[in-house]
Protein backbone atom coordinates (compact mmCIF):
# COMPACT_ATOMS: atom_id res chain seq x y z
CA UNK A 1 0.00 0.00 0.00
CA UNK A 2 1.34 3.15 -0.57
CA UNK A 3 -0.14 6.70 0.42
CA UNK A 4 0.33 10.02 -2.47
CA UNK A 5 -0.62 13.42 -2.00
CA UNK A 6 -2.72 14.51 -5.16
CA UNK A 7 -3.73 18.02 -5.43
CA UNK A 8 -3.70 18.46 -1.56
CA UNK A 9 -5.55 15.03 -0.60
CA UNK A 10 -3.87 12.16 0.63
CA UNK A 11 -4.86 8.75 -1.32
CA UNK A 12 -4.00 5.40 -1.40
CA UNK A 13 -3.03 2.62 -3.86
CA UNK A 14 -2.19 -1.03 -3.91
CA UNK A 15 1.39 -0.64 -5.31
CA UNK A 16 3.76 1.99 -6.66
CA UNK A 17 2.27 3.10 -10.43
CA UNK A 18 3.36 5.24 -13.32
CA UNK A 19 1.76 8.72 -13.99
CA UNK A 20 0.12 7.01 -17.33
CA UNK A 21 -1.21 4.28 -15.36
CA UNK A 22 -2.51 6.87 -12.74
CA UNK A 23 -4.14 9.11 -14.93
CA UNK A 24 -5.89 6.85 -16.99
CA UNK A 25 -7.23 5.19 -14.12
CA UNK A 26 -8.26 8.77 -12.52
CA UNK A 27 -10.13 9.55 -16.36
CA UNK A 28 -7.67 12.03 -17.07
CA UNK A 29 -6.76 13.06 -21.03
CA UNK A 30 -3.27 13.35 -20.54
CA UNK A 31 -2.96 15.40 -24.07
CA UNK A 32 -4.50 18.25 -21.50
CA UNK A 33 -2.47 17.91 -18.06
CA UNK A 34 0.46 19.01 -16.70
CA UNK A 35 1.80 16.71 -13.73
CA UNK A 36 4.29 18.07 -11.11
CA UNK A 37 5.72 15.30 -8.52
CA UNK A 38 7.18 16.76 -6.03
CA UNK A 39 7.77 19.64 -7.25
CA UNK A 40 9.19 19.04 -10.55
CA UNK A 41 7.42 18.86 -14.03
CA UNK A 42 6.75 15.45 -15.57
CA UNK A 43 7.85 15.47 -19.47
CA UNK A 44 5.01 13.67 -21.40
CA UNK A 45 7.60 11.37 -22.66
CA UNK A 46 8.20 10.06 -19.18
CA UNK A 47 4.59 9.39 -18.05
CA UNK A 48 4.99 5.46 -18.72
CA UNK A 49 8.57 5.13 -16.92
CA UNK A 50 7.89 8.19 -14.36
CA UNK A 51 6.94 6.15 -10.99
CA UNK A 52 4.71 7.44 -7.88
CA UNK A 53 6.14 5.81 -5.09
CA UNK A 54 4.93 6.20 -1.46
CA UNK A 55 4.55 9.95 0.18
CA UNK A 56 5.14 11.57 -3.55
CA UNK A 57 3.23 14.16 -3.63
CA UNK A 58 1.58 15.31 -7.05
CA UNK A 59 0.24 18.30 -8.74
CA UNK A 60 -2.39 17.69 -11.41
CA UNK A 61 -3.65 20.49 -13.65
CA UNK A 62 -6.08 19.66 -16.47
CA UNK A 63 -6.99 22.38 -18.44
CA UNK A 64 -10.64 22.81 -20.20
CA UNK A 65 -10.75 24.86 -23.73
CA UNK A 66 -11.46 28.75 -23.80
CA UNK A 67 -9.56 31.77 -24.08
CA UNK B 1 -4.02 57.87 -35.66
CA UNK B 2 -4.84 60.96 -34.50
CA UNK B 3 -1.99 63.52 -33.79
CA UNK B 4 -0.29 62.64 -30.50
CA UNK B 5 0.20 65.81 -28.21
CA UNK B 6 2.29 64.26 -25.39
CA UNK B 7 5.98 63.41 -25.06
CA UNK B 8 7.62 60.56 -24.08
CA UNK B 9 8.83 62.09 -20.71
CA UNK B 10 4.81 63.36 -20.05
CA UNK B 11 4.04 59.63 -20.21
CA UNK B 12 7.00 58.85 -18.08
CA UNK B 13 5.99 61.34 -15.59
CA UNK B 14 2.57 60.41 -15.40
CA UNK B 15 3.36 56.53 -14.74
CA UNK B 16 5.49 57.69 -12.37
CA UNK B 17 2.82 59.29 -10.53
CA UNK B 18 0.31 57.16 -10.87
CA UNK B 19 2.72 54.68 -9.59
CA UNK B 20 5.28 55.77 -7.84
CA UNK B 21 8.64 55.69 -9.18
CA UNK B 22 10.13 52.94 -7.32
CA UNK B 23 7.44 50.29 -8.47
CA UNK B 24 7.62 51.92 -12.19
CA UNK B 25 11.26 51.56 -12.76
CA UNK B 26 10.10 47.91 -11.64
CA UNK B 27 7.07 47.58 -14.21
CA UNK B 28 9.24 49.29 -17.12
CA UNK B 29 12.70 47.02 -16.97
CA UNK B 30 10.17 43.58 -17.35
CA UNK B 31 9.56 41.67 -20.33
CA UNK B 32 6.59 39.58 -20.60
CA UNK B 33 5.68 37.31 -23.14
CA UNK B 34 1.82 36.92 -24.14
CA UNK B 35 1.12 33.90 -26.03
CA UNK B 36 -2.27 33.43 -27.80
CA UNK B 37 -3.74 37.05 -28.49
CA UNK B 38 -7.34 36.06 -28.32
CA UNK B 39 -9.79 37.22 -25.49
CA UNK B 40 -7.27 36.73 -22.82
CA UNK B 41 -4.07 37.46 -24.45
CA UNK B 42 -5.40 40.86 -25.97
CA UNK B 43 -6.78 41.85 -23.12
CA UNK B 44 -3.51 40.86 -20.72
CA UNK B 45 -1.76 42.76 -23.55
CA UNK B 46 -4.00 46.00 -23.01
CA UNK B 47 -3.72 46.15 -19.38
CA UNK B 48 0.02 45.49 -19.08
CA UNK B 49 0.86 48.66 -21.80
CA UNK B 50 -0.81 50.72 -19.90
CA UNK B 51 1.11 50.24 -16.71
CA UNK B 52 3.75 50.67 -18.90
CA UNK B 53 5.42 47.15 -18.62
CA UNK B 54 8.85 47.38 -20.64
CA UNK B 55 9.11 44.58 -23.32
CA UNK B 56 5.84 42.84 -24.52
CA UNK B 57 6.53 40.21 -26.67
CA UNK B 58 3.27 39.29 -28.25
CA UNK B 59 2.32 35.87 -30.13
CA UNK B 60 -0.10 35.07 -32.28
CA UNK B 61 -0.33 32.84 -35.97
CA UNK B 62 -4.24 34.01 -36.35
CA UNK B 63 -6.28 36.90 -38.15
CA UNK B 64 -8.40 39.32 -36.14
CA UNK B 65 -12.23 37.40 -37.34
CA UNK B 66 -15.56 38.97 -36.66
CA UNK B 67 -16.33 36.40 -33.94
CA UNK B 68 -13.82 37.95 -32.15
CA UNK B 69 -15.22 41.10 -31.25
CA UNK B 70 -17.42 40.06 -28.36
CA UNK B 71 -14.44 39.80 -25.97
CA UNK B 72 -11.28 40.93 -28.04
CA UNK B 73 -8.99 44.03 -28.22
CA UNK B 74 -9.45 44.18 -31.34
CA UNK B 75 -12.23 46.89 -34.13
CA UNK B 76 -14.47 45.98 -37.34
CA UNK B 77 -11.97 47.63 -39.23
CA UNK B 78 -9.06 45.61 -38.16
CA UNK B 79 -10.85 41.83 -39.44
CA UNK B 80 -8.80 40.19 -41.36
CA UNK B 81 -5.26 41.68 -40.00
CA UNK B 82 -3.10 39.35 -38.48
CA UNK B 83 -3.46 39.92 -34.48
CA UNK B 84 -0.02 40.59 -33.97
CA UNK B 85 -0.01 43.54 -36.06
CA UNK B 86 -3.92 44.68 -34.89
CA UNK B 87 -2.50 44.43 -31.84
CA UNK B 88 0.77 46.10 -32.14
CA UNK B 89 -1.52 49.50 -33.85
CA UNK B 90 -3.87 49.07 -30.77
CA UNK B 91 -1.05 48.83 -27.94
CA UNK B 92 1.17 51.70 -29.48
CA UNK B 93 -2.24 53.90 -29.62
CA UNK B 94 -1.99 53.87 -25.83
CA UNK B 95 1.58 54.26 -25.47
CA UNK B 96 3.44 54.68 -28.65
CA UNK B 97 6.58 54.34 -26.84
CA UNK B 98 6.32 50.85 -25.62
CA UNK B 99 8.96 48.28 -26.80
CA UNK B 100 7.00 45.37 -28.53
CA UNK B 101 8.19 42.19 -30.28
CA UNK B 102 5.99 40.48 -32.52
CA UNK B 103 6.00 36.99 -34.15
CA UNK B 104 3.04 35.33 -36.02
CA UNK B 105 3.54 31.87 -35.46
CA UNK B 106 1.78 28.92 -33.86
CA UNK B 107 3.50 27.89 -30.79
CA UNK B 108 4.49 23.89 -30.45
CA UNK B 109 6.26 21.55 -28.64
CA UNK B 110 9.37 22.23 -30.85
CA UNK B 111 9.38 25.76 -30.67
CA UNK B 112 8.36 27.15 -27.32
CA UNK B 113 11.41 27.04 -25.38
CA UNK B 114 13.39 29.02 -28.21
CA UNK B 115 10.71 31.23 -28.88
CA UNK B 116 10.64 32.73 -25.04
CA UNK B 117 13.85 32.48 -23.95
CA UNK B 118 13.96 35.60 -23.37
CA UNK B 119 11.35 36.00 -21.61
CA UNK B 120 10.95 36.21 -17.60
CA UNK B 121 7.06 36.60 -17.10
CA UNK B 122 4.84 34.56 -19.77
CA UNK B 123 1.17 34.18 -19.60
CA UNK B 124 -0.36 31.15 -21.61
CA UNK B 125 -3.44 32.58 -23.39
CA UNK B 126 -4.36 29.97 -25.75
CA UNK B 127 -7.79 28.72 -26.54
CA UNK B 128 -7.80 25.36 -27.09
CA UNK B 129 -6.63 22.38 -23.57
CA UNK B 130 -4.40 21.06 -25.47
CA UNK B 131 -2.16 23.83 -26.30
CA UNK B 132 -2.35 25.51 -23.16
CA UNK B 133 -1.09 22.33 -21.57
CA UNK B 134 2.07 21.70 -24.05
CA UNK B 135 2.77 25.23 -23.04
CA UNK B 136 2.96 24.77 -19.46
CA UNK B 137 4.64 21.54 -19.98
CA UNK B 138 7.31 23.21 -22.18
CA UNK B 139 7.98 26.37 -20.07
CA UNK B 140 8.19 24.45 -16.53
CA UNK B 141 10.67 22.11 -18.32
CA UNK B 142 12.68 23.93 -20.69
CA UNK B 143 12.84 27.52 -18.96
CA UNK B 144 13.87 27.23 -15.68
CA UNK B 145 13.77 30.89 -13.41
CA UNK B 146 10.78 32.03 -15.55
CA UNK B 147 7.52 32.25 -14.07
CA UNK B 148 4.00 31.30 -16.17
CA UNK B 149 0.81 32.71 -15.27
CA UNK B 150 -1.71 30.24 -17.27
CA UNK B 151 -5.71 30.41 -17.63
CA UNK B 152 -8.27 27.67 -17.66
CA UNK B 153 -11.76 27.78 -17.41
CA UNK B 154 -13.97 30.81 -18.12
CA UNK B 155 -16.51 30.64 -20.56
CA UNK B 156 -20.41 31.39 -20.15
CA UNK B 157 -21.56 34.06 -17.53
CA UNK B 158 -21.42 32.19 -14.43
CA UNK B 159 -20.59 34.13 -11.03
CA UNK B 160 -17.74 36.57 -12.04
CA UNK B 161 -16.05 35.22 -8.27
CA UNK B 162 -15.43 31.92 -9.47
CA UNK B 163 -12.59 33.49 -11.66
CA UNK B 164 -9.53 32.70 -9.08
CA UNK B 165 -5.88 32.77 -9.24
CA UNK B 166 -4.06 29.99 -7.26
CA UNK B 167 -0.23 29.03 -6.82
CA UNK B 168 0.12 26.01 -8.33
CA UNK B 169 4.09 25.45 -7.36
CA UNK B 170 6.97 27.67 -6.98
CA UNK B 171 7.00 29.24 -10.66
CA UNK B 172 3.28 28.37 -12.06
CA UNK B 173 0.10 30.31 -10.96
CA UNK B 174 -3.38 29.23 -12.55
CA UNK B 175 -6.12 31.77 -13.35
CA UNK B 176 -10.03 31.05 -14.02
CA UNK B 177 -12.85 28.92 -12.59
CA UNK B 178 -10.93 25.57 -13.61
CA UNK B 179 -13.89 24.15 -14.76
CA UNK B 180 -15.94 25.97 -17.18
CA UNK B 181 -15.10 24.86 -20.77
CA UNK B 182 -16.46 26.64 -23.95
CA UNK B 183 -19.25 24.63 -25.42
CA UNK B 184 -22.31 25.36 -27.72
CA UNK B 185 -24.85 27.54 -25.30
CA UNK B 186 -22.01 28.48 -23.43
CA UNK B 187 -19.47 30.68 -25.39
CA UNK B 188 -16.65 33.29 -24.67
CA UNK B 189 -17.70 36.37 -23.55
CA UNK B 190 -16.37 39.97 -22.79
CA UNK B 191 -16.84 40.09 -18.95
CA UNK B 192 -15.49 36.52 -17.60
CA UNK B 193 -13.15 36.53 -20.11
CA UNK B 194 -11.72 39.94 -19.58
CA UNK B 195 -11.70 39.45 -15.63
CA UNK B 196 -9.65 35.73 -16.09
CA UNK B 197 -7.49 38.05 -17.97
CA UNK B 198 -6.76 40.81 -15.22
CA UNK B 199 -5.90 37.61 -12.92
CA UNK B 200 -3.42 36.96 -15.32
CA UNK B 201 -2.00 40.53 -15.64
CA UNK B 202 -2.23 41.54 -12.04
CA UNK B 203 -0.50 37.98 -11.20
CA UNK B 204 2.15 39.06 -13.92
CA UNK B 205 2.79 42.66 -11.69
CA UNK B 206 2.81 41.07 -8.56
CA UNK B 207 5.41 38.93 -9.75
CA UNK B 208 7.58 41.83 -11.19
CA UNK B 209 7.11 43.23 -7.99
CA UNK B 210 8.32 40.43 -5.83
CA UNK B 211 5.09 39.26 -4.63
CA UNK B 212 5.04 35.44 -4.68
Amino acid sequence: MITVRINGQEESFTAALSVSAFLEAKGYRTDRVAVEKNGAIVPRREYESCLINDRDTLEVVSFVGGG
Amino acid sequence: MGDIRITEEEMRQALNGRHTEGVQSRISAARVAVAGLGGLGSNIAVSLARIGVGRLHLIDFDRVDVTNLNRQQYFADQVGMYKTEALRENLLRINPWLELRTDCLRVTEENAAALLRDDMYICEAFDDAGNKAMLVREVLEKLPGTYLVAASGMAGYGDGNAIHTRRVSSRFYLCGDETTEAAAGRGLMAPRVALCAAHQANMVLRLILGER
